[in-house]
């Protein structure tokens, strides 16, 4: 059970980051841990003792394999986790060139 | 957006095309090695992102960088969308893999049905949307200028 | 499976470092230290699929990160500002949330099945069937390309969208960089 409370501790200092902290960067960079948190959990729960990894390389063998579906669920999450990332950057980006800063509290008292 | 040194230029010269080749192997043999369209296809990715941060851009070549990655992208999303409509259109409900009955043996590069052909497409999408998306992340001054 | 421990170690000890540092150049570096450590731990619980999208990934977000402050502020922020009164609110609730999954969260995990013996219900079929079936040898690509392949075409709409939305965020109507 230690693995899964890490993945809970992660996902927990990403939070502290997106709600705690005053650069907008740091707010992006929290999102990306909760991701990173999220995916190895689920990476982790389909883990067996002794097992291969899940490639056939014979066409008659013993099959011992971890569990496929969680890496499956997994891997199409990790380049959504990407494209998410990129577009919040572009997104500050643009709030950077319009006030100057990324602070939030100069930015919500410089918008009026 | 400048380019970078000339010891810089030359070695990206080597690793780009080593990169490309590298991921295009990713991404044919996504059936039977670990790997697939998607790694294989943000690694094609890489490669172009190298050459872009190497060698610098003008505004004319930007331009026809990101009409190029647009139209590839599109492309890729389409062949992807085509492929799932065949398995429908033969008869069969949508996304079946119609061609597992006229293909080679398993465990050989031709085999497998639809699976090679969606992660060709895949890799196209993903490596011209991720270098579309560097572009106007890293190089934006004339993106789409109307 | 000690390296594992080591490892999650490593991860919690970068992410700590990510979010207390003064320099945002550092904190990209940071979450690339986050993302490569977790690419490892992929390749120890026998998952080489996914511990090469997560390395090629990192890479990328590392590059994005650097693309962007390298092009605005990458000097230091607010770090050590006085905290104001807006900060309590924020402050209270998260402690708050915090305490509660700290407390409940022993107890729910208790309920899954211990680490290195999954419930393999549904996997049983697809290992069974997924060379017969599909013809493919890699079963992560037979499951995401033909059993559940309707997963795979969400995907790519996700990434689509993104990159219209990135493009259309970032278009100049015409005009030279800074001069708004």
């Amino acid at each position: 059970m230690v693995p899964f409370l890490a993945c809970v501790l992660l996902l927990l200092i990403g939070l502290y980051m997106i709600v705690l902290k005053r650069n907008l960067i740091k707010v992006v960079i929290g999102f990306s841990l909760m991701e990173y948190a999220v995916n190895l959990f689920f990476a982790l729960v389909g883990f067996k003792r002794e097992g291969l990894a899940p490639i056939i390389t014979q066409a008659a063998q013993p099959r011992n394999f971890v569990d496929p579906v969680p890496q499956a669920l997994v891997l199409t999450s990790i380049v959504i986790g990407l494209s998410t990332t990129a577009l919040m950057l572009a997104l500050v980006m643009r709030i950077y060139e319009k006030f100057g800063t990324f602070d939030i509290s100069e930015i919500r008292r410089l918008k009026g | 957006m400048r380019g970078l040194s000339l010891i810089v230029q030359t070695i990206a010269r080597l690793m780009a095309g080593l990169l490309f080749l590298y991921g295009l192997y990713i991404v044919l043999h996504g059936h039977l090695t670990p790997g697939g369209g998607f790694a294989g296809g943000v690694l094609i990715a890489a490669a172009f992102i190298l050459m872009s941060l190497a060698f610098g851009s003008v505004e004319q070549s930007e331009r026809s960088s990101y009409v190029f990655s647009s139209v590839f992208e599109s492309f890729g999303g389409l062949v992807f969308v085509g492929l799932a409509l065949a398995g429908y259109l033969a008869g069969d409900f949508f996304f079946s893999n119609v061609a597992t009955y006229f293909t080679g043996r398993p465990l050989e590069l031709v085999s497998g049905g639809i699976i090679p052909l969606a992660n060709i497409a895949i890799g196209i999408k993903v490596g011209a949307g991720l270098f579309a998306i560097f572009l106007a992340l890293g190089a934006s001054q004339f993106v789409m200028k109307e | 499976m000690v390296e594992l421990y080591l490892l999650l170690a490593m991860m919690l000890a970068s992410a700590l470092v990510a979010s207390e540092t003064k320099d945002l150049l550092a904190a990209a570096v940071a979450l690339g230290l986050v993302g490569f450590s977790v690419a490892i731990m992929f390749i120890l619980v026998q998952a080489p699929d996914l511990a090469i999208v997560q390395i090629v990934v990192e890479t990328l977000t590392v590059v994005f990160f650097a693309a962007v402050i390298l092009r605005t502020t990458h000097s230091d922020e607010t770090i050590g500002a006085t905290l104001g009164r807006d900060i309590v609110l924020p402050l209270v609730t998260f402690v708050g949330f915090g305490v509660v999954v700290l407390i409940l969260v022993p107890r729910v995990f208790s309920f899954l099945p211990k680490f290195g013996t999954p419930v393999m219900r549904m996997a049983e079929l697809y290992i069974r069937h997924a060379l017969e079936y599909t013809g493919a040898a890699n079963v992560v690509a037979a499951i995401i390309l033909d059993f559940r392949g309707y997963d795979t075409l969400g995907e790519a709409t996700v990434l689509f969208t993104a990159v219209v939305g990135v493009l259309t965020v970032m278009r100049r109507l015409g005009r030279k960089a800074g001069g708004h």
